[in-house]
């Protein structure tokens, strides 16, 4: 029976009395009589009206927080809240390329892993690819079109648009980097196609242009060889970063880092030399390293071509002379003996030089060994000619149309300072930059793209390897996928891009396949793994034959180079020479706006938020400038007739003669992080044969400013002071006789005898009955690349602090990389703090070493810093009171405190955007607490990574393994340095690392502490021959 | 009955004060109207403890951040601070209740101020523990192992800090008690000479109805010596305790077992100066110089040669371990702190504190005012300078160099020191003008023993100054 159960609140109610039923929506159901009626109330009624009103405004004026948690009310069918959803995709900018798998929770991004099932990337990443999720949520994004700096819609936009173009008058032309995207490149042929005299030109702020053009004349096709590192065993570099940020670096690292590791069973790894002005994170890792003049590089060059030549059967030619480099006749007696089995690559931008690499790698047989023209690489097909002809085309007013799909060349491109005149003679500029940048700033009309992780795409790095790009978030503002934008400015018939790309690839690369025959299961299986290889079909290919490289005319036989290289290149070059490069961060700038990117320090300098230029120890002499405990000083650098005054680094291993600049900074409208940060460094790039050279040797002064300047380094100190117990390395010859070379083994007297300190205790220590997580981490594979530190700082929401924070010491980075030179003292320890001008360099990852006998857990006063049964040190941040007690007892330093509130506070809205916008906030991991101020925090070893694997296994009632449980340092790791595992399972990969390495190159930094860490360290081994430095 | 002061000592007491006097010259103080020096000394105090306020604000308002501090220097001036007050404190405990239980009669005529300037000590060293973490408002009552509702959740019996919390709380509460009991007597004489009504009111209330009976004065014989007894371990534990932060800890220069021995004589050291510098003012201040004599001061003296020298031994002992133990850390340690970029804070530590105090062997100057007066603030600087280098210099350079840094101080932490200084200076200002600033009860007791009315002199170069009573 239906419940007729009724509620009244008076008798009046329940009469349904008419004059109740009148007031029944008022907030006073009858007027309180303020006015003196005679009943003698008047006063109390008054007081309760006033009592009211204050109340009232008094709750008014608080501020209710508000939260934006909104509850899903029709649920996705595949969004299930707290549980992580993974899409394989794509990174792409511009040429730089990583496959990659996006998490997302609860339909955002904020994670990004390498996909393994890529043969290009093969699963690794680098930092530029982890923090890239963060510009997703950049409030600096256009929220939608705008025309001529008002707010348009899309209609409006493509109506005005089309009429422009057609009115334009002159050609058309679409700028762009290099599109790696088959499909993208077909969309810009179907604009050019309906506009006469369109055309597109590609350029790269990190351009190849020597390779493409030396290849051209070689091969007869300017592409990139796809060069593989891990077939040679032995490589020589000329100011190729390859390991940092040459052309594809995730790719050679991993290759790089297969040759390298060694075992129990490989007892062989590849020897590598570096010749070089700047020292490159490459060169920080090359066996042996040379510092050349950037002027002499074609010579040094010419002279190892005349030492391989003179033993292959190669003609000789005449370079000019120049005196000895150290370790070129041994590089070139390496090389010989392994032919077919090495690798010689440049990072020259002149055709000349990468001739003379083609012309020696050729001679050694290496053409199809590790180096491979017939399938052939996509990650640089620019052209800086192409680019330069535009703009004197612009300039002479015969361009009538200008779009700029995503790329900036008014800040990036070497003569970019010209287009701003150039602009002026165009009458249709339009850019598809998703945010204001230094060119879309000269643009009339934006149509701005989606961000990567919000679009639609596929890419073929190389020949015959394709991947897919999917969404993986709603468009967050009103953008719209550049790609249909051409299209319908094209008046495509298709103007959708996903439409169009699946046609294409059922198309092409369906159709060119008999595995699948049907083409959903075949589109839902590529965008499954986002990679799809070996599939022998080339799309981009034809579209080299735009790229315009006819004045560069690269002799092909060693007298005429020689000729060519005799002449741009010096011997005996006296005056300063300025060597620009890129840091593994920043790279070329497009990224700038990106906090967790400023941050992240520099590999080889360890400074972060700046742009400096390094100097030789001996210049830094000469001048009388040191850079010591972060204080350094400020110099005059003039170049072109400019003088900028920038700080300096001394740099150990800077060349003599040579100073170094990074790219990518001195923004001016890159949004609040970057600008105003350095010096723009793209209009000091030089000319060499006409082409343009990341060095400038003529007319570059440098003079002390007599300034003193603070800079933001996170590592002040250079050597590790001869402590053996921190740093153990030997030379692979010495390894081979004994896996424990270069161990150094602490022991203590005991009555019994000499003991392993590990050995003796009163106490039998914690028992770990279930799991013991336990981490590896190989410093002979450690590149330093400080991929794992933004690995880190993404999964675990670790703040920004800011420039002048990290100038305070104060960065909060839970995993960090040291990085220690070498020394050439060994007694006097104050020469010991000073680096050897040519150092051997050692990167060190340091994060919480999670001690079985933990220093820090015993001196909390409050039990906030406890062990788990699991051997994890844990941090209750709730129940932290913040004495620091525990961070000044840890002998590694590893603990990080929150001197402020970092999150929702003014002061650090503009550097830690991830935790001041709700916009920023979208990439905050919800498993892991954002820390209040005064608290301590510290490496988790990602436990709610432990967890959630715990969990899984648990739930299909076995025991997680080794694919369950990862941390974000070892999944981020390009180079699988970082192995991390539970070493009470007998079959993980750690438990049987260390059963080999136990008595072989694992060790514990600061054994002697007795503090039983959980982090071992496999020593660094160099393929030297011997031993060369001290300490 | 006729006594006699020994003809072989020094009266305590000059001046030929008879017992009313003796009262009189204490009272006085608290009766008549404050003086213009005092207005201005309080003045200044509570203008430092003002610009300290702000300091205190923003650092509680905006964390810690506010001070230099950093990732490797976990703690620096805040510490030291810390430390160095709580060492000051000590003189005031060890005069109150060692020299008591040894019967050292002289301490009669100091040890009211001295134990009230340990307890503004400790005052101004508790703020640092609280101000010092990251969240004091938990901090204040997290340390401490109260009942709750959160299950099992309790405090660390393992960490020094938790030793720390009980160390310092059980030593400020028996001083309080202790310096109380001894003022209720000379309250109750301010109660019986009081004109006005609200003095009569407070001090009446002050006095805890004190009688002056027999049996009155036994019971506070007797509870005065039992709170000696107490107090006394509680002179060598504090310090003891508190050199455990340090000592049980892994950090080089920090993990030493000679830390407790060393550091108590260190804070017997430094607190014996401070006393020095604030009885010399008081004496001067006041006209006390009958009851605070040039004996007291050089008794005092010696006492701080023989604790500078102790000091100074340990400093050799440290340098010594370090060179046997073998241990490359521990060598490094030492050898920046005394050679590394904070040279010069060991140059004063060393100067001041083992090389300063030497010069009391010499009896013009530890009988010259002047001179104690400076060596006083000398050595309080070298003390303070004593905890900075052993804080400072053994975090900023330990075991990984990658981690090594400087540590330069901000505004905040010289505001957050001033803070303790306007506060411990108010405080005592106040003492001094509204609490009798002589033991009047104890000093009596030792009147007739040790006064120069008594004394019969026999100094055979002086024999024309003897007097006889």
């Amino acid at each position: 029976m239906k419940n007729n159960k009724r509620y009244w609140k008076g008798i009046e109610e329940l009469q349904n009395d008419p004059e109740l039923v009148k007031r029944a929506d008022r907030e006073f159901s009858e007027l309180l009589p303020i006015k003196d009626n005679g009943k003698g109330d008047s006063r109390r009624d008054f007081l309760k009206l006033m009592g009211f009103g204050i109340s009232a405004a008094t709750l008014a004026a608080c501020e209710a927080p508000i939260r934006k948690a909104i509850p899903y009310i029709v649920k996705p069918v595949d969004v299930d809240p707290t549980i992580p959803n993974y899409y394989a995709s794509t990174y792409i900018d511009g040429g730089d390329y990583c496959s990659i798998v996006v998490k997302t929770r609860e339909g955002r991004p904020i994670k990004i892993n390498g996909n393994d099932f890529s043969q290009v990337t093969y699963g690794g990443t680098n930092a530029q690819v982890q923090a890239s999720v963060l510009s997703l949520y950049d409030k600096q994004r256009l929220e939608g079109p705008v025309a001529k700096g008002k707010a348009v819609s899309w209609d409006d936009l493509d109506q005005t648009i089309s009429q422009q173009l057609r009115g334009a008058g002159g050609r058309i032309a679409v700028v762009s980097y290099t599109v790696l995207s088959p499909s993208t490149q077909a969309a810009i042929g179907e604009f050019t196609s309906a506009y006469a005299g369109a055309k597109h030109v590609m350029y790269d702020p990190q351009p190849a242009d020597g390779i493409l053009a030396a290849n051209k004349s070689m091969f007869g096709k300017a592409v990139l060889p796809s060069y593989d590192f891990s077939k040679a065993d032995v490589i020589v570099s000329f100011g190729a970063d390859f390991l940092g940020t040459w052309i594809s670096p995730i790719t050679y690292a991993k290759q790089y880092s297969k040759t390298r590791k060694v075992s129990k069973d490989k007892k062989t790894m590849s020897r590598h030399y570096q010749f070089e002005s700047n020292l490159s994170l490459t060169g920080a890792n090359a066996d042996y390293r040379a510092g050349i003049r950037a002027s002499q590089e074609g010579l040094v060059l010419g002279q190892l071509y005349n030492l391989i030549s003179a033993k292959t059967g190669g003609s000789n030619a005449n370079f000019s002379k120049i005196a000895t480099v150290p370790h070129l006749n041994k590089a070139a007696g390496d090389l010989l003996s392994a032919r077919g089995k090495s690798l010689v690559v440049s990072g020259s931008n002149d055709p000349a030089v990468q001739m003379l690499v083609n012309q020696i790698n050729q001679l050694l047989g290496n053409y199809g060994q590790t180096l491979d023209m017939d399938r052939p690489s996509y990650f640089r097909r620019g052209s800086s000619t192409a680019m330069e002809n535009l703009i004197k085309d612009m300039q002479a007013g015969r361009v009538g149309a200008v779009i700029f799909y995503n790329c900036n060349p008014a800040y990036d491109f070497f003569a970019g300072n010209q287009l701003q005149d150039a602009m002026s003679k165009v009458k249709v500029k339009i850019s598809t930059a998703d945010k204001i940048d230094e060119t879309t700033l000269l643009a009339d009309y934006i149509a701005p793209d989606h961000h990567y992780l919000e679009s639609w795409n596929d890419a073929s790095p190389r020949q015959g390897s394709f991947s897919l790009a999917q969404p993986a978030i709603m468009p967050i503002f009103d953008t719209r996928q550049a790609q249909s934008t051409l299209l319908t400015w094209a008046g495509s018939p298709e103007t959708d891009y996903y439409d169009y790309l699946s046609g294409r690839w059922r198309q092409s690369l369906f159709s060119s396949q008999s595995v699948e025959k049907d083409f959903d299961r075949f589109w839902d299986k590529a965008l499954y793994d986002g990679a799809l290889e070996n599939t022998g079909v080339s799309l981009l290919e034809t579209a080299s034959g735009e790229i315009a490289y006819a004045n560069t005319n690269v002799p092909v036989d060693a007298t005429s180079l020689a000729g060519t290289i005799n002449s741009a290149y010096k011997a005996d070059n006296v005056g300063v020479e300025l060597v620009l490069y890129q840091k593994i961060g920043i790279g070329s700038g497009r990224q700038a706006n990106n906090p967790w990117l400023q941050e992240m320090p520099d590999p080889i300098t360890k400074a972060c938020w700046d742009n400096y230029l390094t100097i030789p120890q001996s210049m830094g002499n000469e001048m009388d400038i040191e850079t010591k405990e972060g204080f350094t000083g400020m110099v005059n650098l003039t170049i072109n007739g400019q003088t900028h005054k920038l700080p300096v680094v001394v740099q150990p291993g800077q060349a003599p003669g040579t100073v170094g600049l990074a790219l990518g900074y001195g923004r001016t409208k890159a949004g609040k992080v970057a600008d105003k940060l350095g010096v723009n460094a793209y209009p000091m790039v030089g000319k060499v044969n006409g082409n343009f050279a990341f060095f400038n040797a003529s007319d570059v002064k440098v003079e002390n400013a007599d300034e003193s300047y603070k800079i933001a380094q996170t590592q002040t100190h250079e050597t590790y002071m001869g402590r053996e117990s921190i740093i153990q390395d030997t030379v692979l010859a010495e390894y081979k006789e004994d896996p424990k070379a270069g161990r150094f083994e602490f022991k203590v007297e005991t009555y019994e005898g000499k003991e392993d300190p590990e050995d003796v205790s009163l106490w039998h220590g914690h028992k770990y009955p279930n799991h013991h997580w336990t981490m590896a981490i190989d410093l002979t594979s450690c590149i330093g690349c400080s991929a794992c530190t933004v690995s880190c700082q993404v999964e675990n929401n670790v703040a920004v602090v800011g420039k002048a924070e990290v100038v305070n010491r104060r960065e909060m980075h839970w995993l960090r990389i040291d990085r220690y030179y070498s020394s050439d003292a060994a007694e006097d320890l104050d020469a010991m703090e000073i680096a050897s001008a040519n150092p051997e360099v050692t990167f060190q990852p340091m994060l919480c070493q999670h001690c079985n006998n933990a220093p820090c857990e015993t001196v909390c006063p409050v039990l906030a810093t406890t062990h788990s049964t699991e051997g994890l040190n844990q941090m209750t941040y709730n129940r932290c009171i913040g004495t620091r007690y525990c961070a000044n007892n840890c002998p590694y330093k590893v603990r990080r405190f929150n001197w402020f509130k970092y999150h929702d506070n003014e002061q650090f809205a503009d550097v830690n955007v991830a935790m001041n916008t709700d916009l920023g906030k979208m990439v905050l991991n919800p498993d892991v607490t954002v820390r209040a101020r005064g608290v301590m925090e510290k490496c988790s070893f990602c436990i709610q990574r432990i967890q959630l694997g715990k969990l899984e296994a648990k739930k299909q009632g076995r025991r997680p393994d080794d694919d369950d449980v990862n941390t974000a340092c070892a999944e981020a790791c390009p180079t699988d340095a970082i192995l991390f595992g539970d070493r009470n399972n007998p079959d993980s990969a750690i438990s049987k690392l260390l059963n080999d390495e136990q008595e072989g190159r694992a060790y514990h930094v600061l054994q002697e502490l007795r503090v039983m860490p959980n982090v071992y360290y496999l020593t660094k081994i160099r393929n030297k021959d011997q031993e060369e430095t001290n300490a | 009955m006729e006594v006699t002061t020994s003809p072989v000592r020094e009266p305590l007491i000059t001046g030929k004060k008879t017992l009313h006097d003796i009262t009189y010259d204490v009272c006085r103080h608290v009766e008549n109207k404050p003086n213009v020096a005092w207005l201005l000394a309080l003045a200044t105090a509570m203008g430092v403890l003002a610009i300290g306020a702000y300091a205190v604000w923003r650092t509680l308002w905006d964390g810690i951040g506010m001070w230099g501090n950093n990732k490797t220097v976990g703690w620096a001036w805040d510490i030291t601070n810390f430390v160095w007050w709580i060492g000051i404190g000590h003189a005031g405990t060890l005069i109150s209740a060692i020299l008591l239980l040894f019967r050292q009669k002289w301490r009669n005529a100091v040890n009211r101020a001295a134990e009230a300037m340990t307890i503004f000590a400790v005052l101004a060293a508790a703020v640092f523990p609280i101000l010092h973490t990251g969240r004091p408002w938990l901090t204040a009552y997290w340390v401490f192992p109260l009942p709750n509702v959160f299950g099992s959740l309790w405090i660390d019996f393992n960490s020094p800090l938790v030793w720390d919390v009980f160390a310092v709380s059980t030593y400020f509460t028996v001083s309080l008690v202790f310096w109380y009991i001894g003022l209720i007597p000379d309250f109750a004489t301010i109660r019986d000479r009081a004109k006005g009504i609200i003095s009569r009111t407070i001090y009446g209330a002050l006095s805890f109805g004190w009688n002056g009976s027999a049996k009155t004065w036994e019971r506070y014989e007797a509870v005065s010596l039992i709170l000696a007894g107490l107090a006394t371990p509680l002179v060598l534990s504090v310090h003891t305790i508190v050199s455990m932060d340090f000592a049980t800890s892994v950090i080089p220069g920090w993990h030493t077992t000679i830390f407790p021995p060393y550091f108590v004589a260190g804070a017997i050291f430094s607190g014996f100066a401070m006393v020095l510098t604030l009885m010399i003012i008081t004496r001067r201040l006041f006209r006390l110089t009958d009851y605070i004599t040039m004996q007291h001061i050089e008794l005092m003296n010696i006492i701080i040669l023989v604790t500078g020298s102790i000091v100074g031994v340990a400093y050799l002992t440290e340098l010594f371990m370090a060179w046997y133990s073998g241990v490359e850390y521990e060598q490094y340690a030492f050898l920046n702190r005394a050679t590394g970029p904070y040279w010069w804070a060991y140059g004063i530590m060393m100067t001041c504190n083992v090389v300063s105090p030497q010069l009391f062997w010499i009896r013009k100057i530890r009988t010259s005012i002047v001179a104690t007066f400076a060596l006083s603030i000398v050595v309080n600087i070298g003390m303070w300078f004593e905890r900075f280098v052993i804080i400072v210099t053994s975090l900023h350079r330990d075991f990984l160099p990658s981690s090594w840094v400087m540590f330069y101080p901000t505004m905040f932490d010289v505001g957050t020191y001033l803070f303790t200084f306007g506060l411990f200076f108010t405080l005592f200002f106040l003492f001094v003008k509204f609490f009798p600033v002589i033991n009047m009860a104890e000093v009596k007791t030792i009147l007739k023993s040790s006064s120069d009315n008594t004394v019969v002199h026999h100094k055979i170069e002086e024999d024309t100054k003897v007097t006889t009573h």
